[in-house]
């Protein structure tokens, strides 16, 4: 091994400025059926160690696997989201390894015959750019068991004197799905790569097969990386950075790459093909197996499973039944609700676009929907560390709620500052935004005789804003609204002030 | 066939963790030739166009539903481990000092 403690990089300008990246993403999802790739043990996380265990998955002699039909559904769900060819016939394959993390020696996967293949994600860019990533394939395989590694520091397999495993995540559905090598990308290569995870997130999210919780590990990246010099055409040799395992790291683990290959090429060494290692605490990647003689696999057609072979009618109604892409929905929804860029990304990032097109189909305005989600309750829940909808799950507040308490505000029984207590009255568990009115008294005053009688009043003692507006300044007809709203204790309907103020100073 | 060269019986040792002395080296090339050779009869079958085949039985699509079945206890699981420590399998050291 010739690692150093700490690779040399080059600076970051210096880095784009002479090399072109070619990135290589590989995702690893588990997915969230109830039972294992081939046995019926269940996939609950977190269990005993070695409980969720079989002859099956222990590679015991003599076990035989069988294909779990909904893993087989959720890869052809998720090759058809991804825009790729289904096979319509295909294989699994055993690749041979030693490593304790399979007891059987070897582990279920697919290899020159994926389940899918030949597709395509498009990926938008902060700028508003969208960046195609073309996926190389998507297949099936079953996930290793997980050790620990005693006697060393920190739990490291490193001077570690032996491990300890446990086999409950061995054999549990994983599909790989791998991209073709991305060029082109330049400076832009780590936030493709973030935004390629996170949309590739969202789309396994929207399908329902798998919980993608990266920080669980069911979902995982690998980033492959190598530098050519720009104008060159020439792929150089790549690393493979393993288990980078949130959005932030892939992004900066990609930008970590790219500075420590061009910080080898310029000083005119040659990259060594290998395993890195990623560390989220110092950003960096170490140096891992090297890749040259390890890469044997002697993969064979899995002689205990049969081929697969999805009848196009079944493929053809598992495409009909795709939910809309995210990104689909997102453009939809925007160009429906009339948002700006920024509101849109806001109430995405909130999580708020279901609770909205609910509140929207409930009958409140896009804007009214926006505007109650993404206030109070907002901030109440992030007090409480956790996302709007969650915490209207567990106040029982619902879109219908908005929507009523909107209605309030249009018909002119409450204005703003009365709908926002209302709001409040909601959200203490007071009961609906009607009950809540009711029971606090709030109700704008329809007597438009009290209406002029304060009016009259307020111009009287203000004579020289009423004289500005009289002269045409509408604008300071605000100071004179808000001592109407004073004079009648905030019962006032501000719109109808308004205009009553202006038709008496000759503005209407 | 293709002559079995010293290397590749080597390497194949290695690939399945058998760690061979010379002598068993020299031993094991003669050895697999003479095996190799009787395998290689079956190359003489007159396949004519029948397709590659990995299953003895033409099915395709045997599936089972997504139901939970038993499992073994972990304390019958870990039965046949020559060790076993905090519930889980023990395995010598994985990395070797270098």
């Amino acid at each position: 091994m010739t690692t150093t403690a700490h690779d040399a990089v080059l600076g970051w300008e210096a880095t784009v400025t002479a090399y072109e990246p070619v990135m290589g993403l590989e995702v690893h999802v588990e997915l969230g059926t109830a039972t294992k790739m081939f046995c019926g043990c269940p996939t609950t996380f977190g269990a005993q160690p070695n409980s969720q265990v079989c002859p099956v998955c222990l590679g015991l002699p003599g076990a035989l696997p069988v294909v779990n039909e909904v893993a087989v559904e959720s890869a052809i769900r998720i090759g058809l989201a991804l825009n790729c060819e289904i096979a319509p016939w295909c294989r699994f394959a055993r690749k041979n390894y030693f490593y304790p993390d399979m007891p059987k020696n070897f582990q279920t996967s697919q290899y020159d015959e994926p389940i899918a293949f030949n597709g395509h994600l498009d990926v938008d860019l902060e700028d508003g750019s969208a960046y195609r990533v073309e996926i190389e394939r998507a297949h099936m395989e079953e996930d290793t068991g997980k050790s620990l590694h005693v006697g060393g520091a920190t739990g490291r397999i490193h001077g570690a004197t032996h491990s300890l495993v446990d086999y409950n995540r061995a054999g549990i559905p994983l599909i790989e799905i791998v991209t073709k090598p991305m060029t082109g990308a330049g400076e832009r290569a780590p936030e493709i790569a973030r935004a390629y995870v996170a949309t590739l997130r969202d789309l396994l999210l929207g399908l329902g097969v798998s919980d993608v919780k990266m920080e669980q590990g069911s979902m995982r990246c690998d980033v492959n990386l190598s530098l050519m010099p720009r104008g060159s055409a020439e792929f150089g040799t790549r690393s493979e950075t393993k288990n980078v395992n949130s959005l932030r790291s892939v992004e900066r683990a990609v930008r970590f790459e790219m500075t420590r290959h061009a910080a080898i090429l310029s000083a005119g060494g040659s990259v060594v093909q290998e395993t890195r290692h990623w560390h989220e605490d110092t950003g960096m990647t170490t140096a891992g197996r090297v890749k040259s003689d390890a890469e044997d696999y002697r993969y064979f057609p899995e002689p205990d499973l049969v081929p697969l072979a999805p009848p196009a009618e079944v493929v053809a109604a598992l495409r009909a039944s795709l939910p809309e892409p995210p990104v689909a929905r997102r453009k939809r929804l925007q160009d429906a609700w009339g948002y700006s860029d920024l509101e849109l990304r806001d109430v995405v990032n909130a999580g708020l676009l279901d609770l909205i097109e609910q509140t929207v189909a409930a009958g409140a305005s896009p804007a009214a929907a926006r505007k109650w989600w993404s206030g109070e309750i907002a901030r109440r829940a992030n007090a409480e560390g956790t996302d709007v909808a969650s915490y209207a799950g567990q106040l029982g507040v619902t879109p219908a709620h908005v929507a009523e308490l909107e209605a309030l505000v249009t018909s002119s029984r409450l204005n703003d500052s009365m709908a926002r207590q209302a709001w409040e009255g909601v959200l203490d568990g007071e009961g609906s935004p009607t009950a809540v009115a009711d029971a606090r008294g709030l109700q704008l005053v329809a007597d438009t005789g009290a209406l002029a009688a304060a009016v009259e009043k307020v111009i009287a003692a203000n004579p020289e804003v009423a004289e500005k507006i009289r002269d045409g300044k509408v604008q300071a007809v605000g100071a004179l609204i808000g001592q109407v709203m004073k004079e009648m204790r905030g019962q006032a309907d501000a719109a109808a002030a308004r205009e009553l103020i202006l038709s008496l100073l000759g503005q209407a | 066939m293709s002559e079995l060269s010293r290397d590749a019986v080597a390497h194949l040792a290695g690939l399945a963790r058998i760690d061979l002395a010379d002598a068993e080296l020299d031993r094991m090339v003669g050895e697999l030739a003479v095996i190799l050779e009787a395998v290689a009869t079956v190359q003489q079958a007159p396949i004519g166009d029948v397709p590659a085949m990995s299953h003895p039985l033409p099915l395709v699509n045997v599936t089972r539903p997504d139901v939970v079945r038993p499992c073994l206890p972990a304390e019958d699981a870990l039965a046949g481990a020559p060790e076993a420590e905090e519930g889980r399998f023990s395995v010598p050291r994985i990395l070797s000092d270098d």
